[in-house]
């Protein structure tokens, strides 16, 4: 039998933080206590560090099958487990897209050979991401889907987005929304607003993202069915969530660590690497993000961890990808921008960061207690640390954090009772 | 004579006041050259070598650059490269540092994309003159709107400038109003709501309208700007016809500015769009001089960048 016993830290759930031991046996957490002792069981001394429930991102880019340049489902998993991620879900933009059971489970059994953290992956709503006809969402769930959704290519079409979250929901399943109204949209590069006027670039307005939530909310409300609204970016269209949640609609959302941390004037001197989907917004836009978080409005942080070369970047800011790394600063943005400056509690940023995703999608993930699987993330909440190049796990290096000087800093990941990151390092898997 | 601090001329924004007018004053005196008898008079760049590399279709500008180069004794080199072979061909990046190998001492580019000409630079070691990029700049049009402005008016300190038609879509607008502002000139910007650029009046010390007359009221200077017919069938406006009668100039709305108004356009006008022609052909209109100042300017800029950086 595999014994891991954790010591001295400080467990944090949404019911609270206390000093307690962590007990698990062959990957299952058995005990919880204060002065835990175990015979033979290895021990990871958690003195000074903060236990949380294994992390949860609901929205990423694996990229493989497809794009193994851009990330693989090894180093995407690696990365994720760095920053503390136990399970992560994966968006079904691949290619071949994920909208059968055979790409479903490609993802899940190059994700097992991986060992690092666990991939639930996210079928597509439509075939082909075409936003035509249904794709075969049974069938997908059967071999390990979690969620639904045509992510980055927005269904347009409302019939075939109330068809996809009426049929979802007969079989217990949630539809994931990116809300863009590509129409509105208008080949906008960044957000609309004083930033695009003075760099001369055409302006992604906010109401194209907050028509569809609208749209959404609207659809969810009539079906009495639930939505989930991707990264939301901006103060209206978490009002509108914020009203609809208030009349009792089934609408969760997530938000981004970037959304929280940036503004559009990131994207100064035609920085490619602050060019992402929803844009970055304005000041008052991040502050609104702050207040939404603060209040439940928003359910959950995810990184939507979208790896791109580094010729996908150095071009002209019109033609730039969209999208930057986010598993291996999450975690430290949220503790830098939410925990420290008072915004949230360590038990709210656990909600978001890990119970709230797991519930929201029925995920065997999100619980610190006896019976559940041993996925922890270990965090030294007061370590401060720059974010360099060199040791980005991930494949990918863009991000717009290079050389931002970060607190918090996730220690050990422990998924399923092993090690997977000790000290920040990850551990490979044993040759065997 | 002065120095310029960076080793491009990407826009009017990185510029000081001092740079401007110091562009303006060698300008005044490539002016000379240009209206001589002699153009090979004063050959600083002989053998230099300035390639023009355009992604955009221009006449204008694209001689402009050409003729001066050619009066300072440089050779130069037209690349016109197709808007649809960015997409599938050479990078930006590899297409210039090719262009740069060739021993090249100055590139003169025209992009498409907001921005091309920083990333551009970043990769050429020789001077980047930005011949338009975008929305974003176009810094030598609004150099040689200086210096017809201050010929005319003598300098720029009160000047009321005002900037009329499709702002949102206009680098020049963007690089006037920069150097306008530096200057000590009071700006407006005017254009139908569909074709203002959002949240740009909060840039400080911009009066933004829609009404022409608010704009004329008063100006000593009013910059016309071209719509392009595209933007019509983007539904930013129904009709040439109704474009003209709310945002058109003709001589009886110009009566609403100073007597001795002068009128500019980058060119080429719609004649009857947004100018008159009766107001093209009057008196009032400085078209043609601007075109002088502009190889004159060109002139100033290309000797300024590979003569008398600073540094070298």
């Amino acid at each position: 039998m595999n014994r891991l016993l954790i010591k001295n830290g400080t467990v944090v759930r949404p019911q609270g933080c206390e000093p307690l031991d962590i007990l698990a046996e062959d990957g299952v957490i058995v005990k919880i206590g204060k002065k835990l002792d175990a015979e033979g069981a290895e021990i990871l001394d958690a003195a000074g560090l903060h236990v949380f429930p294994g992390l949860v991102d609901m929205h990423c880019h694996l990229r493989e099958p497809g794009f193994e340049g851009k990330e693989e489902i090894r180093t995407g998993t690696a990365a994720a487990a760095k920053g503390g991620f136990t399970s992560v879900c994966c968006m079904p933009n691949t290619a071949p897209v994920n909208d059968n059971s055979s790409v479903t489970s490609f993802i899940k059994m190059r994700a097992e050979d991986a060992g690092f953290a666990k991939v639930y992956p996210i079928g597509a709503v439509s075939k082909g991401l075409m936003g035509k006809e249904l794709a075969e969402m049974d069938q997908m769930r059967r071999f390990g889907a979690v969620a639904f959704s045509d992510d980055g290519c927005p269904v347009s079409s409302g019939v075939l987005m109330k068809n996809a979250m009426q049929y979802a929901a007969g079989m217990g399943m949630v539809v994931i929304s990116h809300c863009e109204d590509l129409d509105l949209v208008d080949d906008g590069a960044m957000n609309e607003g004083l930033t695009a006027s003075i760099l001369g670039l055409r302006g992604n307005p906010t109401v194209a993202e907050n028509s569809m939530i609208a749209r959404e909310i609207l659809l969810a409300e009539y079906l009495g069915v639930p939505v989930h609204i991707a990264h939301v970016s901006n103060g209206a269209g978490i009002q509108l969530i914020r009203e609809a949640k208030a009349r009792g609609v089934k609408v969760t959302c997530e938000t981004c660590p970037h959304y929280f941390s940036l503004n559009d004037e990131a994207c100064m001197g035609y920085n490619t690497l602050a060019k992402v989907n929803p844009p970055l917004r304005s000041e008052a836009d991040r502050l609104a993000v702050i207040e939404g978080l603060r209040d439940g409005t928003i359910d959950a942080i995810a990184t939507d961890h979208a790896p791109h070369g580094a010729d996908a970047k150095n071009c002209e800011f019109d033609r730039a990808a969209n999208g930057l790394i986010g598993f291996e600063t999450a975690f430290a943005l949220a503790v830098t921008h939410l925990v420290k400056p008072g915004q949230l509690t360590l038990e709210r940023l656990c909600e978001l960061m890990s119970a709230n995703p797991a519930r929201i999608l029925s995920l065997p993930a999100g619980r610190l207690e006896a019976g559940a699987a041993c996925d922890l993330t270990l965090a030294d909440l007061e370590e401060r640390w720059v974010f360099t190049e060199a040791e980005i796990e991930s494949k990918s290096k863009n991000t717009p954090f290079l050389g931002a000087e970060l607190t918090g800093r996730v220690r050990h990941t422990v998924a399923g009772g092993r090690i997977l990151v000790r000290d920040a390092k990850v551990q490979k898997k044993e040759e065997a | 004579m002065v120095s310029l601090h960076g080793k491009d001329l990407l826009g009017i924004r990185e510029l000081t006041k001092e740079e401007i007018a110091g562009i303006l004053d060698h300008a005044e005196e490539m002016r000379k050259i240009v209206v001589s008898g002699d153009k090979a008079q004063n050959q600083t760049l002989r053998g230099k070598s300035v390639q023009i590399l355009f992604y955009e279709n221009s006449t204008r500008t694209r001689t402009s650059f050409e003729l001066a180069a050619k009066y300072l004794g440089a050779s130069s080199a037209n690349i016109a490269a197709a808007a649809s072979s960015v997409a599938k061909g050479e990078t930006l990046i590899d297409t210039g540092r090719n262009i740069a190998a060739m021993g090249t001492d100055a590139i003169v580019m025209r992009h498409p994309s907001s921005g091309a000409p920083w990333l551009l630079a970043k990769n050429v070691p020789c001077p980047v003159l930005n011949a338009g990029d975008g929305l974003n700049e176009h810094p030598t049009q609004a150099l040689l709107d200086m210096l017809t402005i201050r010929r005319c008016k003598g300098g720029f300190e009160g000047l009321k400038v005002a900037i009329v038609g499709d702002i949102l879509h206009s680098r020049v607008a963007r690089s006037d109003l920069w150097a306008l502002q530096k200057l000590g000139a009071k700006v407006t910007f005017c254009g139908l709501r569909t074709l203002l650029p959002r949240d740009i009046e909060q840039v400080g010390n911009l009066e933004v309208t829609q009404d022409v007359r608010e704009a004329l009221e008063g100006a000593d200077v009013v910059i016309a700007l071209r719509i392009q017919l595209e933007r019509q069938a983007a539904g930013l406006f129904p009709s040439f016809g109704e474009y003209a009668r709310v945002s058109g100039l003709n001589p009886k709305n110009i009566r609403l500015a100073k007597k001795d108004v002068i009128v500019m356009h980058p060119g080429p006008v719609n004649r009857g769009v947004e100018l008159s022609s009766a107001l093209m052909d009057s008196g009032v209109s400085q078209i043609t001089g601007q075109v002088t100042n502009g190889a004159s300017v060109r002139m100033a800029v290309l000797d300024l960048l590979i003569n008398h950086r600073e540094g070298r």
